[in-house]
């Protein structure tokens, strides 16, 4: 009777992962395809998670329809198209290459370009500000002096 | 000089940026539904589930197509407008009661009143993610030719309504 029981409670591990498995798919090839794209889309309602990660049910409302459209045979490129055409741009987590969004992609590049410009340019006048070190007759030879004691010793 | 007004002039855009961002709003996504024909659908209505609503039978009128839930607490704020704005009957109102239960809708209704024409009921939220509705409520003004015009994110209120959304409805049903 004790053996059983302890059976039964090593049995009990099984059965939660029973309860968890409800949103999963039956195929698990497609589960990981699904969380792969969903990885890259982000969810509407909380903005800053994937629709991978999310809990928030708008996102398990999406990930069934992108299970469900790969189940029909859509490619990620078509999905991703039909989930843009509903939510717009704002679903991708990284911003398509458009021509609005040129400044954001090549925006931080031009700063860059911009700041090293200036620096260059500062150096350069700066250094063509700076008077050539010019000493007085009396320093001169006060300096020959020296440099003459030094080459004896 | 220029020392200084440099580095004042990029503090002073800099700054500009910053303020008007703070003032926007990150939850309202731009829908990219705008002027594009509403989605089709044919769904069960809320009261008569043997009945069902298609937007194809709203054609040659300017209407409102309001995403509404009973769990939804922004809902409760919006629906006394909504209420007043059915009183006026300058448009009508249909709701797209989403992602809910029959009977919590209809309660829901007749506790605040029901300011629709019908609701139709988008039970799983399928039609929901073809109109793009991530946050409830959500507006839809779509015109005559059964194209939408305008999508308000969040509660209609008497602000929005007088200044955007009514406007806009007038404008459409004089063409």
């Amino acid at each position: 009777m004790k053996k059983l029981l302890i059976l039964l409670f090593c049995l009990l591990p099984t059965f939660a992962l029973a309860g968890e498995a409800q949103d999963m798919a039956a195929d698990p090839v497609l589960e990981k395809r699904m969380i792969g794209l969903a990885e890259k889309l982000r969810c509407l309602v909380c903005q800053n998670e994937s629709l991978a990660s999310s809990h928030a049910e708008l996102a398990e409302d999406l990930r069934r329809e992108v299970r469900e459209q790969m189940q029909k045979g859509m490619s990620d490129t078509e999905i991703i198209d039909y989930l843009v055409s509903r939510y717009g741009d704002f679903v991708l987590y990284e911003p398509p290459f458009k021509s609005y969004t040129l400044l954001l992609w090549f925006g931080p590049f031009a700063l860059l370009l911009i700041g090293i410009g200036v620096l260059v340019f500062q150096l350069r006048q700066r250094r063509a500000a700076m008077p050539e070190p010019s000493l007085t007759p009396e320093a001169a030879e006060k300096a020959a002096t020296l440099l003459e004691e030094e080459s004896k010793a | 000089m220029m020392r200084f007004l440099l580095p004042l002039v990029i503090f002073i855009v800099l700054a500009g940026f910053l303020f008007v961002g703070l003032g926007l709003n990150p939850h309202e996504v731009p829908s990219p539904l705008i002027d594009k024909p509403a989605p089709m659908f044919t769904l069960p209505q809320l009261h008569e589930p043997k009945k069902t609503f298609s937007p194809a039978e709203m054609k040659g009128q300017v209407w409102l197509l309001n995403v509404w839930a009973s769990w939804c607490v922004s809902c409760r704020e919006e629906h006394p407008v909504l209420m007043a704005l059915a009183q006026q009957n300058v448009v009508p109102i249909y709701g797209l009661n989403y992602k809910d239960k029959k009977e919590d809708g209809e309660v829901w209704l007749q506790r605040g009143g029901d300011p629709y024409v019908l609701s139709a009921m988008d039970r799983e939220g399928r039609i929901g993610i073809d109109y793009g509705v991530y946050g409830v409520p959500e507006t839809y003004v779509i015109d005559k030719q059964g194209v939408i015009r305008y999508k308000q994110i969040g509660p209609v209120n008497p602000q929005n309504l007088s200044e955007t959304i009514l406007p806009l409805v007038a404008e459409l049903q004089k063409k």
